[in-house]
């Protein structure tokens, strides 16, 4: 976002004309830029972080159908705490729901969750759960990298801490899966959640 | 629009507030009209600046009382938090205007 002072002024009627529509655009695009800094919601990460503290504990320490049935629920719930709490939050501020940043934002996060769908499936016909924990973190934080672009700091950091407990899940012991499970979709989203609360608005 | 005529848009900008029409500050005070609040860091993202440059600005906006500044501590590291003041926003709700208006007359006057 350039935001250099002007030159010189230039106060011909064709400038004046030229620099208003520039300011108006100037204006809309930092405040759009703005709400990315204030739509995401924290309360919203520590609930999605709670529920899937609860979700690790129903499906256990063992991936296969029941394991899976139990997380594919919490995510269910999640996508729902996630958006419920973003719109909740961007309404208050009064700004629009589909503003750019945030669009982009979604649609950072929408490719790898649906890259994830697909490979979950076909893991599951393989009867390959055990390696989902390790696809699911690393896809999620590659998605949280990507569109932490248009957000706050913090959600790209959340995004490298998700992505290194998906390669601790992938290249460690296939028994720690279901526990980086546990401490990113749970504990990374509550610590996170608590900082973006504190540090913006919420 | 080199032929626009007449001096109405010249008029509207000699309305304007001056400490808003420098892109630093109009954007600090925009960013603000969006958000409840901004510390320090993320308004240097969201601009692209320099700490000593959003520092001059802010504090320009904060002696004519568009912002506010708070100062805490946060994990024992200060954290400055920036507030648009109501006299903030009406000063950008009058620079909007001001906008709007040149733009509407510079049209007027080409007839469109």
């Amino acid at each position: 976002m350039s935001s250099t002072p002007s030159a010189a002024p230039d106060r011909t009627p064709a400038a004046l004309h030229e620099r208003a529509l520039a300011d108006l655009q100037f204006i809309r695009r930092t405040m759009e830029g703005a709400a990315a800094f204030t739509t995401l919601s924290g309360a919203g990460l520590v609930a999605i972080g709670l529920s899937a503290l609860g979700a690790g504990f129903l499906a256990g320490s063992s991936p296969g159908p029941a394991w899976l049935r139990v997380w594919v629920a919490e995510a269910v719930l999640a996508i729902a705490v996630g958006v419920t709490g973003t719109v909740w939050k961007t309404r208050a501020a009064r700004l629009p729901i589909l503003a750019g940043p945030l669009r982009k934002f979604g649609l950072a996060l929408a490719a790898p969750s649906l890259a994830g769908a697909v490979l979950t499936i076909a893991l599951a016909l393989q009867g390959s759960y055990v390696l989902l924990p390790g696809v699911w973190l690393l896809l999620y934080g590659s998605g949280l990298l990507a569109g932490g672009t248009f957000s706050i700091g913090l959600v790209p950091v959340m995004g490298g801490c998700f992505m290194a407990l998906g390669v601790a899940a992938s290249l460690l012991p296939l028994s720690v899966g279901p526990l980086a499970m546990v401490a990113g979709f749970g504990g990374l989203h509550i610590v996170f959640g608590v900082l973006v609360a504190r540090g913006h608005g919420g | 629009m080199s032929r626009l005529k007449g001096g109405a848009p010249l008029d509207a900008a000699r309305e304007l507030d001056a400490l808003l029409h420098h892109r630093m500050r109009l954007g600090l005070v925009s960013a603000l009209a969006a958000a409840e609040a901004l510390s320090f860091n993320d308004l240097k993202a969201l601009l692209e600046t320099s700490d000593g440059n959003l520092s001059v600005h802010a504090r320009k906006l904060e002696d004519a009382g568009y912002l506010t500044c708070s100062k805490t501590f946060e994990n024992r590291r200060p954290r400055t938090d920036y507030r648009l003041t109501a006299r903030g926003r009406q000063a950008l709700g009058r620079y909007l205007g001001h906008m709007e208006a040149i733009i509407r007359r510079a049209r007027d006057t080409l007839g469109h």
